[in-house]
């Protein structure tokens, strides 16, 4: 009998590398996982057979193109839409023989904090099924927490891994942009996406990572890793300097129970022996959030113009061309989508250009400059992931501005292009708070340790109270 | 920053949505209250400031002018709502029943 709550990809491929058990096995045993409880969590859009061997079982975010199997980013414009080849990641987890579990939900596009945005309705969260998993990811993530994958791939542009990997206690890496191809991904801002791995400890996220990364020529923004990634195996912080923005002792809207959970971490960092510090990110908390808020949906509505009614998905038939086109953009955005193509398509028009979107690249430049400096001073910027746990379904929905600032501290290094991990750091009020480590561009080696090693200091249970 | 309702039905017709009534109503109110919240951005003095459009240093690299498999027509046509032949088939774009 398979604990598909406890085993982790790197138990599960010793034991595969080791004969006792086949890949099939192991896929069979998610799938049958999926059946018991994924009518409560909705983590699957749709369930796959399994087709390679040799590998770990993987989730795969629904915006991540899987040949011959519907791919609709969450989306009813993608209805019905059957990728003709693989994306890079999905291909690079193919080859490591690893047999796909099924398709995870995201808000429509990845455009979301909670999965309410997917056309096909909410996931739930493992830990109490009436609250959100988080988002865009949360599939992937609610997948992963409630032993309906072992591990999985989501997409992040300003949040999309980390946040729903705090809600739902996994870990989950955000890498360097330009470390993993978006060959084949369902493009939502492109400066911004990131692909990225979710798992239940660090070890297997970089296991994922190592599989994944790496420059791809199918994706010009790609570059080689500077090095090889590593296993990490320390259980010391001696000689890392942490820095901890100031502006997180004043951030409203942060939760005692997360401040008192955060709290609690920087104590067993410094206890492992890392030097703890201040440092300042001013900018980064006073405007990241409205620089990313106009660059993103700028990129957004350009890269979904693309879905007109002429190559693929539904279309709503109309005498002309550019009614075709109109309604069948109206009838298959879902409201968020709808939002940010109407906010970028102004921020882009003639006459607002320079003072919003020009103004917003300008912004990034400054963010990237204050996080230069503050990593020249430290090896690791820590925040919490999010400001609160995970909130009832329905509790943000209708306020647009509520749900943007889920991602108050996971934007900021996001448009610095910096690596970003999340670890449980504990519960508040019995759910699950992220603690976020920021590292210098391909500094995830870095990460790792200084993840693994808190990870293992915390011993947090990744498996929800209520499963157990 | 409020943003009045025939801008939004302005916006909408550059980003090719056909708005309902409803929807350019709540927009309007919606993209007012987002667009207050970015605004922020303009109280800043950037003008010395180059932009940022992307987070890597990279530069332009050249590819060999290989000829390389690529997709089929029937697997580039595969998901098209309307087929003609080899083409993708749409309504009509102009012609004497085609207003402007």
């Amino acid at each position: 009998m398979i604990d598909t709550l406890r085993l982790t990809a790197e138990e599960g491929l010793a034991l595969i590398e080791g004969g006792q058990l086949s890949s099939a096995e192991l896929h069979a045993a998610y799938i049958a996982a999926a059946g018991e409880r994924d009518e409560e969590l909705h983590a699957y859009l749709r369930l796959c057979e399994a087709t390679e061997s040799g590998g770990v079982p993987i989730a795969l975010k629904d915006v991540i193109s899987t040949k011959g199997v519907e791919t609709t980013a969450g989306s009813k414009i993608l209805a019905g839409y059957v990728p003709v080849f693989d994306s890079t990641v999905a291909a690079r987890c193919k080859a490591a023989g690893m047999p796909i579990i099924g398709k995870t939900n995201t808000d429509e596009f990845a455009m979301g904090s909670s999965t309410e945005n997917s056309a096909y309705g909410p996931s739930h969260n493992p830990w109490d099924p009436t609250r959100v998993p988080g988002g865009s990811g949360g599939g992937t993530a609610a997948a992963v927490s409630g032993g309906l994958a072992p591990w999985g791939l989501g997409s992040d542009t300003g949040g999309s891994i980390k946040q729903p990997s705090a809600l739902c206690g996994n870990v989950g890496l955000r890498p360097t942009y330009g470390t993993v191809s978006r060959f084949g991904i369902v493009a939502f801002a492109s400066s911004l996406d990131q692909i990225g791995p979710v798992a239940k400890t660090v070890r297997d996220v970089a296991l994922l990572y190592a599989i994944i990364a790496g420059r791809d020529a199918n994706d010009s923004t790609t570059v080689e890793l500077p090095g090889a990634v590593e296993l990490p195996t320390t259980e010391s912080l001696s000689d890392v300097r942490i820095g901890i923005p100031k502006q997180v002792w004043d951030l409203a809207g942060i939760e005692p129970g997360v401040r008192a959970s955060f709290e609690a971490a920087i104590e067993t960092a410094r206890s492992l022996g890392a030097e703890i510090g201040e440092c300042d990110l001013p900018l980064s908390f006073d405007y990241g959030m409205a620089c990313y808020y106009l660059i993103a949906p700028a990129e957004a509505s350009s890269n979904l113009a693309r879905y007109d009614g002429v190559r693929y998905g539904p279309r709503v038939d109309a005498p002309t061309y550019r009614e075709m086109v109109e309604q069948t953009r109206d009838a298959g955005f879902g409201d968020e989508p709808k939002r940010r193509i109407m906010l970028g398509t102004y921020a882009l028009s003639a006459g607002y250009y320079d003072a919003y979107y020009g103004q917003a690249q300008r912004v990034r430049t400054l963010l990237i400059r204050e996080h230069r400096a503050a990593l020249e001073q430290f090896d690791l910027i820590a925040t919490p992931t999010s400001p609160t746990v995970a909130f009832p379904i329905g509790d943000r929905a209708a306020d647009p501005l509520a749900m943007y600032a889920c991602d108050v501290m996971t934007i900021p290094s996001c448009l610095a292009g910096l690596p970003g991990l999340n670890i449980p750091s504990g519960l508040s009020e019995g759910l699950p708070v992220g603690l976020q480590l920021i590292g210098s561009q391909f500094g995830e080696n870095a990460l790792f340790r200084a993840g693994h090693a808190l990870e293992r200091a915390i011993g947090f249970d990744t498996v929800p109270e209520r499963l157990r | 920053m409020a943003i009045d309702r025939e801008t939004v039905l302005h916006v909408a017709r550059l980003a090719r949505l056909d708005l309902t009534e409803i929807e350019a109503d709540r927009l309007t109110l919606e993209l007012g209250a987002i667009l207050e919240a970015v605004s922020k951005v303009a109280e800043l003095d950037l003008a010395d400031v180059p932009p940022t459009s992307h987070p890597l240093d990279l530069v332009n690299v050249w590819a060999d002018d290989d000829p390389r498999p690529s997709l089929s027509l029937d697997e580039a046509l595969a998901n098209a709502p309307a087929r003609e032949g080899d083409l993708f088939r749409v309504p009509p774009s102009h012609g004497p029943e085609v207003s402007a």
